[in-house]
């Protein structure tokens, strides 16, 4: 035992450990500012929110202990376990679960509530890394895919069961994780062009270039469309001088198109687009002809439905979504001013931001926060505490601890001899980034408002608890990386 | 191996979306914090209540200290419209003795945001302003029945006395064009419209305070910003003291009961007013509070124009009393000497032109010229002078006598220390060059040398040569303010100006003066045991002469000095010097004898009819 113990202090990775304890105390401080009320200054009462999560910040510490005590090979073997208990608890949740604010996710033991959904997420993870570290996994495989598809869906269905819909989102940064383990490229790839084309051709819906009746929206991804095309084409066949060459054709196609519609007869651009596009599936499916080679069919593929996307995208957007995500869709592209309604937070939250300046108002100074404009401040909408009370610096310091961590877990993970542990160390990676992604992203107001909590920071238990696991397990194996070589 | 060595490489995917992503958060940071300014414009405006502390304004006490202007308490009902609940109508309408109609309308008024731009669900709606604290009292008793209601106390105007509206002035909430002009004043602030109150606005008023409070995003005050590091405290306005004499004020407006005209009484050795009477007057008190709008507007609308301060405001012909400054001019030119005699038959009359006068002996010389008021004698002294060879032209000899007018203070805004003072009227030549196309001389003009004519002047003008005569030839502007708590008058107020006349043809105006009380038109004037100068005037006028009575008191060391102006008043002898001389009494006895009194309470009760021309 004495010796393990003495093992494990040498090999645990300080750095991260140092990391975790930057960012649970910037996080507690900031509770602190954000749960101040004047008149009451006892931050360490465990009336108050900033001393209770004191203690749940010692008990995480505790917890993290316990947590690195255990052996290493109890995760691989409990895995599917552990993961089983979390799908029972999930489920038993859905039923005996109290109605808060519409969602169905709380348990309620004595004193304590806690969200089992932030639990989940560790063992997900541990059942993920133990599925695909089995011997001869392959994501081309479709019975290895459908099984790690099962994996994630099944917690985050019942997630969904619970209305814990932000959450439930946060299941598909295991998908990130997968690329990195096999996925193709093209699949998160089609994931950030759908959201770009998405994005692009509403925001510029309603701008048209110069005098001409092209929409800008459209133009602009078609510009995108046609550069992703010849990069695919220049990456999958290597030949990167056709691509070239594509790339420079089309360019001068359109300015010169953009040029005589602009000055001498104004016509819709978007139709030279059109044609090129179709000019390069044409050649394409020619070489395709020439080579029977299939790989020529599927790249017309991209393009192909890439434009079938941009074109039924507001048919998508005025007949398939409901009202309320409309106008949040609106609200947040800038298209739509509505402070008191959807965007009142993100503008309330823009403004203790941008109030905060390069130094920010100091310690417990700050005013948008204090006089509670700010709705859910100390636990979603925390980032503005800190945005308001220590400024620029405060905030980026703040970032690049969250990005240092990030960029040390990739590294840890990278230097696992073991599938399981780097897998397990990229689905950390993952869902540690696209909470930060979308959790800050939604405070600055460039992401959509889904209630999910900043890790380490955001008030509360759970989370703190789920993160702390999260975060120890993977401390834990990284531990035993020299134990194992041995 | 080679396909998992090609997806190591995928690290850098991750390592690079994560770096993209924190580094274009930061930079959305940067352009937050660091480029835009709204941000934290907005965030002031959510969290600093920025509340504004008045000061008092400054109290006004007349010469011997008794207080004449001061604040007194007043009231504005006030509610939070988000706050009210289970709102009572028919209990609140009875506790501030209103009707349900009134009710209704006041709501929906406030809540009109073109009437009422600043209307917010979160922050203090006014619902009732300027409420006296009997009329606030059973609602205030009742308050707690009335949630989101409150009563906000304030100050207005009190007046001691019911007297000197117009010197005293008024204040009243600031105009919309008020504000645009000074951005001191924001909408709802009082400010000086009248008078003293006007003319001494930034001194009585003080300067506004502020304190920096922070409100919470339900509009609720949490408490004070940085425990009030930066907040202002008010400064309050100075306290005026007039060389006013209410005792005499009280007097004159009681002599002037049912008479149009004024009195203008000054100290001689110090320019400062020791009464301003303008009738017909109205209570100062009438334009306080919330009925101030309603009772301004019934005075406006009067046809007496009781708004109008005739004593700076109204230009008159002075008439008889012009002609001790004739007498002046003519002396200082050396028209005439004190013996010179001319004759009077009946008036003065040359060719076809005739200027009546009144029985008396003749020839005369000055003093008793001035004594008797005789006409002729004036007008020949104007005919001589205008026609005298020692001047190139007529019109030479008339800027002579122009000038000699302006330097006594006629022509001109004397520059009292009220708003509205009117100039008068001296002509000069080109006057008389445009209206007779350069062909008169000094039988066309021969009016002007009693007083009559296109001379103008206003009773402030008269009373001011009254204080010039007493002084042997200088004045000090006269003014109202006898001194501002802490601070010096003007310059303007303490510098003795001088006439062109020379001091010693003073003393044989006095003494036609001293004649006129002893022994002429003024024989009502004399006092048993003072010395009384005075000089009456008829002024001719389109319909029944104005009464006018210059004098001071006593002779040697005047102490004060009045002119008296009664429209329609008859002889001067009529109202003129008996008003006068009861001033001149009250103000050098402290009293008046019982025979005095009896002849005030007569003047008091006796009215003089207008008719209902507009004046």
């Amino acid at each position: 035992m004495v010796t393990r113990n003495v093992n494990i202090m040498r090999s645990i990775d300080w750095i991260t450990v140092l990391l975790y304890l930057l960012l649970v105390a910037c996080g507690w401080l900031s509770i602190c500012g954000a749960s101040y009320d004047y008149g009451q200054t006892d931050f360490f009462s465990f009336s108050s929110r900033s001393g209770k999560q004191l203690m749940w910040i010692c008990c995480s510490g505790l917890l993290g202990f316990v947590l690195l005590m255990l052996d290493s090979k109890f995760y691989k073997t409990f895995a599917y376990l552990i993961y089983m208990a979390m799908i029972l608890l999930l489920m038993v949740t859905i039923v005996i679960a109290t109605d808060v604010k519409g969602s169905r996710s709380w348990l309620h033991l004595g004193p304590v509530s806690l969200q089992p959904a932030e639990f989940a997420k560790f063992a997900t993870a541990l059942a993920l890394a133990k599925f695909i570290s089995r011997y001869n996994f392959s994501m081309k495989k479709l019975k290895d895919v459908l099984g790690v598809s099962f994996l994630i869906f099944l917690p985050l269905g019942l997630i969904i069961l619970q209305r814990e819909t932000g959450s439930a989102l946060v299941y598909f940064a295991f998908i990130v994780m997968l690329y990195r383990e096999g996925m193709p490229g093209i699949i998160l790839l089609s994931g950030v062009c759908a959201v770009l084309y998405f994005v692009l051709s509403l925001r510029f819906s309603e701008v048209f270039i110069g005098e001409t009746p092209t929409v800008m929206g459209q133009y602009i991804v078609m510009l995108l469309i046609q550069f992703f095309t010849s990069i695919m084409y220049g990456n999958y066949f290597k030949q990167w001088r056709v691509a070239r060459m594509q790339l420079i054709i089309s360019a001068l196609c359109i300015a010169l198109a953009t040029w005589i519609s602009l000055v001498y007869f104004p016509f819709n651009i978007v139709w030279v687009q059109l044609a090129l596009v179709a000019l390069f599936v044409v050649y394409a499916l020619y070489q395709f002809l020439l080579k029977r080679y299939s790989r020529y069919l599927i790249i017309t593929l991209f393009p192909l439905l890439s434009v079938g996307f941009l074109f039924s995208t507001n048919y998508v957007f005025n007949n398939i979504l409901e009202a309320h995500q409309q106008v949040r869709i609106k609200v947040l592209l800038g298209l739509k001013q509505d402070l008191s309604g959807a965007g009142y937070n993100v503008n309330q939250s823009k403004i203790a931001i941008g109030s905060g300046g390069f130094i920010g108002k100091g310690f417990l100074n700050g005013t948008q926060t204090k006089l509670k404009y700010v709705p859910e401040q100390d636990t979603d909408f925390i980032f503005c505490t800190v945005g308001e009370e220590q400024g620029f610096l405060g905030s980026s310091f703040v970032l690049l601890l969250f990005l240092t961590l990030i960029l040390r877990l990739i590294y840890l993970s990278e230097r696992q001899h073991d599938t399981f542990c780097r897998v397990y160390g990229y689905a950390l990676v993952s869902i540690l980034l696209f909470h930060v992604f979308i959790n800050i992203g939604m405070v600055l107001g460039l992401t959509p408002v889904i209630g999910i909590p900043l890790p380490f920071f955001s008030y509360g238990g759970s989370s703190l608890w789920g993160f702390c696991i999260l975060l120890f397990i993977f401390l834990r194996l990284d531990a035993a990386r020299s134990e194992r070589l041995r | 191996m080679s396909s998992l060595l090609q997806f190591e490489k995928r690290k850098y995917v991750f390592a690079l979306i994560a770096i993209c992503i924190i580094l274009t958060y930061i930079v959305r940071l940067f352009f937050l914090q660091i480029m835009s300014t709204e941000y934290k414009r907005y965030a002031n405006n959510n969290a600093f209540l920025n509340k504004t502390l008045y000061p008092a304004r400054g109290s006004i006490y007349d010469r011997k200290g008794k207080l004449l202007v001061f604040n007194q308490p007043a009231y504005d009902v006030l509610f939070v419209p988000r706050q009210v609940t289970h709102l009572d109508t028919m209990a609140l309408c009875k506790a501030l003795s209103i009707s349900k109609a009134y009710f209704v309308d006041r709501m929906k008024e406030v809540k009109d945001r073109r009437h009422n731009p600043g209307f917010s669900n979160f922050t203090p709606q006014s619902f009732m302003t300027q409420l006296s604290p009997e009329e606030v009292g059973v609602f205030h008793e009742k308050l707690f029945y009335f949630p989101g209601f409150y009563v906000q106390r304030r100050f207005v105007r009190k007046y001691t006395y019911n007297v000197a509206a117009h010197l005293l002035g008024n204040i009243g909430e600031v105009s919309p064009r008020e504000v645009k002009k000074d951005p001191y004043y924001i909408s709802g602030d009082f400010i000086g419209k009248q008078g003293i109150e006007k003319q001494y606005e930034t001194i009585l008023r003080g300067e506004k305070g502020s304190e920096i409070l922070l409100r919470d995003a339900h509009g609720r005050i949490q408490g004070k910003y940085e425990e009030g590091a930066f907040d202002v405290a008010p400064v309050h306005g100075k306290d005026l003291s007039l060389g006013l004499d209410i005792e005499l004020q009280l007097l004159g407006e009681r002599l002037m009961k049912n008479k149009i005209g004024s009195i203008v009484a000054i100290e001689p050795s110090t320019g400062e007013i020791l009464c301003m009477v303008s009738s017909p007057t109205f209570n100062p008190n009438s334009l306080v509070g919330h009925m101030r709008s309603r009772n301004y507007r019934k005075l406006q609308q009067d046809h007496q124009k009781p708004l109008l301060n005739r004593s700076i405001m109204g230009t008159y012909p002075p008439g008889s009393t012009f002609k001790t400054a004739q007498g002046l001019v003519y002396l200082n030119e050396g028209i005439i000497t004190k013996d010179t005699q001319f004759p009077c038959s009946h008036g003065f009359t040359y060719g076809s032109l005739h200027v009546g006068c009144h029985a008396h002996p003749a020839p005369l010389s000055l003093i008793p010229a001035i004594g008797t008021s005789c006409n002729s004698y004036f007008c020949w002294g104007l005919f001589r002078m205008i026609g005298s060879n020692k001047y190139r032209s007529p019109s030479d000899a008339l800027t002579i006598w122009k000038d000699d007018m302006v330097s006594m203070g006629f022509g001109y805004r004397l520059g009292i220390d009220l708003p509205g003072e009117k100039r008068g009227f001296i002509p000069n030549a080109a006057y008389y060059n445009s209206i007779y196309r350069g062909s008169w001389n000094g039988l066309t003009i021969i009016s002007i040398a009693i007083g009559q004519g296109e001379i103008l002047l206003t009773p402030l003008q008269i009373a001011n040569l009254g204080a010039t005569i007493a002084n042997r030839g200088s004045y000090i502007t006269p003014h109202v303010v006898h001194a501002v708590k802490d601070q010096s008058l003007d310059s303007l107020y303490t510098t003795k100006k001088t006439t062109s006349i020379s001091p010693r043809y003073y003393e044989d105006i006095i003494d036609g003066m001293r004649l006129a009380v002893t022994g002429g038109t003024c024989r009502r004037a004399n006092l048993p045991d003072i010395e009384v100068c005075g000089k009456t005037g008829t002024a001719q006028n389109r319909g029944h002469d104005h009464s006018v009575f210059m004098g001071f008191a006593p002779k040697t060391n005047p102490k004060i000095s009045v002119a008296v102006y009664v429209e329609n008043g008859g002889y001067g002898a009529v109202y003129g010097v008996p008003i006068g001389a009861l001033l001149m009494e009250q103000y050098l006895k402290g009293t008046l004898s019982e025979k005095s009194i009896e002849l005030a309470e007569q003047i008091s009760n006796r009215t003089i009819y207008y008719g209902d021309e507009k004046r």
